[in-house]
C-alpha cells in the first residue's frame, strides 16, 4: 500500500515521512519517527500521555491522523531540553520528585509548557484545571503542582 | 481507507455525495478518530475538512456571529467578543473533555455526534442557533434543535455537511448560561445539564426566553413550558420553584448508574434555577 508522504516540522526540524490513511500522529511520531517521549496511554484522548503541542495548540496525538501533520508544527518533550541544559519545567520535575513511574511524565511536561506559555503566572486552580487531562496514578498530583509553580516562578525571572 | 483534503466546500460536498463506501467527515476528529479505533466505524474515506479557509473562522457582522464548523472549541474561549455576546454557548464548549480535547473538538461535531449529553448543544439550543448545511442540493439553515433526532444520529441528508453555526446578533440585557451535573469538575461527561437564555425589557422584566436540558431525554429539549414561566417576572424564588418544576416534569432521563431516573429529574430542576439566576445577572448587567 502506497503511502502518503508528510511534511512537517517537527521540534524546529524539517521532517518528512510515509503514513497510512488510518495511522495516528502518536503512531508516526513513535513507530516511524522514533519519538520516544510521547506515550500511548488510552488511546482515546483521556489520559493526555501523548500530548503534543500542534501549530501552538494542545493536543492528543491519538486523536490527529499522521496526514493531518501536514505543513504543520510540532513540538514534544524530545525539543523542550537545549542540549544538555534542561528545560525549567524538567529540572522542576526532578527537584520537587514530581515524577515516579515517568509515563504520564513528557505528557504533564507538554501541557505545563503549553499552560505556561499562554498564562505565566497561573493560580493553583487555574493549574489543576490545565492539568486535568493528564492523568498520574503514581505520584499524584500536589508535587506536580509544586514542580510547575516553581517552574513558572522560574521562567517569569522571579 | 483514503484520506482527503479539499480546499472548497463544493468539493467536499461532492466527495461525500459520490463516495461508494461510507465516508466521515473529519474536522476536531475526538469523536471520530475514538469510534474508530474502537471498531464502531470503519469509513472507506475521510474528508478531513479543514483546509476549507472559511471553516476555520470566527467572523461577527451586523447579524451576529457565524462560527465555521472546524474551529476548535478552544478559539471559541479565546474570542473575547463572542465570550462577551454568549458567555453560555462558551461555557458549554469550555466543559468538553480537556485543555488538549478543547484544542481539537469543534460544537459542529459535539452536535453531529448526536449524544443526549453533549455540552456544548443545550446552550445552543436556549440562544436559538441556527446551523447553516450546504449538501448537494445546496444551501439550507435549520433550528439547531432538529439537528440530532436521537443518540447518535441526525437529520442531514445524505452527503450534507455542517457549514456553520449562526448566532444571532445580541440583544441589550441579554444573557445566556449553562451548567451540568458530573461527580468530577473535568474530563466527565454530563449526567445532566440546563441552559437558560434571556432578554430583559427596560424594566428588567423577562421579555423573552429559551430553556434547555441536556442529558435529560434521547435528544436536548427545548422546555416552552419552562420559559413561559420565566417570562413576565424578575426570576423570583417562586418563578425559580416554578421553573424547576416545569423543568424536572419535562425530562425523560434514563436510569443507569450515573445516575437514576428521580435524581436527574430533581436535578434538572436545581441546575435550570441556577442557570436562569446567572442568565439574569449576566443580562442585567449590560
Amino acid at each position: 500500500m502506497a503511502g502518503i508522504a508528510v511534511s512537517t516540522i517537527i521540534n524546529g526540524d524539517k521532517a518528512e515521512f510515509l503514513c497510512h490513511a488510518d495511522e495516528t500522529l502518536l503512531d508516526v511520531l513513535r513507530d516511524r519517527l522514533g519519538l520516544m517521549g510521547v506515550k500511548e496511554g488510552c488511546g482515546t484522548g483521556d489520559c493526555g500521555a501523548c500530548s503534543i503541542i500542534l501549530d501552538d495548540r494542545l493536543v492528543c496525538s491519538c486523536l490527529v491522523l499522521g496526514a493531518e501533520a501536514e505543513a504543520r508544527r510540532i513540538e514534544t518533550v524530545e525539543g523542550m531540553a537545549q542540549g544538555d541544559k534542561l528545560h525549567p519545567l524538567q529540572q522542576k520535575f526532578l527537584e520537587h520528585a514530581a515524577l515516579q513511574c515517568g509515563i504520564c511524565t513528557p505528557g504533564f511536561l507538554i501541557a505545563a509548557k503549553d499552560l505556561l506559555a499562554k498564562n505565566p503566572d497561573p493560580t493553583e486552580e487555574e493549574i489543576r484545571f490545565g492539568l486535568a487531562g493528564n492523568l498520574c496514578r503514581c505520584t499524584g498530583y500536589d508535587k506536580i503542582v509544586r514542580a510547575v509553580q516553581d517552574a513558572a516562578s522560574v521562567m517569569r525571572g522571579a | 481507507m483514503r484520506y482527503v483534503r479539499p480546499s472548497t466546500l463544493e468539493d467536499a460536498v461532492g466527495l461525500l455525495a459520490e463516495a461508494s463506501g461510507k465516508a466521515a467527515v473529519l474536522a476536531g476528529g475526538s469523536d471520530l478518530l475514538v469510534r474508530m479505533k474502537g471498531g464502531f466505524v470503519e469509513p472507506e474515506l475521510i474528508i478531513d475538512i479543514k483546509a476549507i479557509d472559511a471553516l476555520g473562522h470566527i467572523t461577527e457582522s451586523d447579524e451576529g456571529f457565524v462560527i465555521g464548523a472546524a474551529v476548535p472549541c478552544a478559539v471559541l474561549s479565546e474570542n473575547a467578543a463572542l465570550r462577551g455576546a454568549w458567555p453560555g454557548v462558551v461555557e458549554g464548549a469550555n466543559l468538553i473533555g480537556s485543555k488538549q480535547v478543547q484544542g481539537r473538538c469543534t460544537i459542529v461535531g459535539n452536535l453531529c455526534n448526536a449524544s443526549p449529553a453533549a455540552d456544548s448543544v443545550p446552550a445552543l439550543v436556549a440562544a436559538g442557533a441556527k446551523v447553516l448545511i450546504r449538501g448537494p442540493a445546496g444551501s439550507r439553515t435549520i433550528a439547531v434543535e432538529t439537528v440530532p433526532v436521537g443518540p447518535g444520529r441526525t437529520s442531514l441528508a445524505p452527503g450534507e455537511i455542517i457549514e456553520a453555526i449562526l448566532l444571532d446578533r445580541r440583544q441589550p440585557r441579554s444573557g445566556d448560561a449553562y451548567q451540568r451535573f458530573t461527580p468530577r469538575t473535568e474530563m466527565d461527561i454530563a449526567v445532566v445539564s440546563a441552559a437558560v437564555n434571556l432578554t430583559l425589557d427596560d424594566q428588567g422584566v423577562v421579555q423573552s426566553a429559551r430553556v434547555a436540558l441536556g442529558a435529560a431525554a434521547p435528544t436536548v429539549l427545548l422546555v416552552e413550558e419552562a420559559a413561559k414561566i420565566l417570562v413576565g417576572s424578575r426570576v423570583d424564588d417562586r418563578t425559580l420553584d416554578r421553573l424547576a418544576e416545569a423543568c424536572s416534569g419535562a425530562c425523560r432521563p434514563i436510569d443507569d448508574k450515573r445516575g437514576t431516573v428521580e435524581f436527574r429529574r430533581k436535578v434538572a430542576g436545581v441546575l435550570a434555577k441556577r442557570v436562569a439566576l446567572t442568565a439574569y445577572q449576566r443580562a442585567g448587567q449590560k
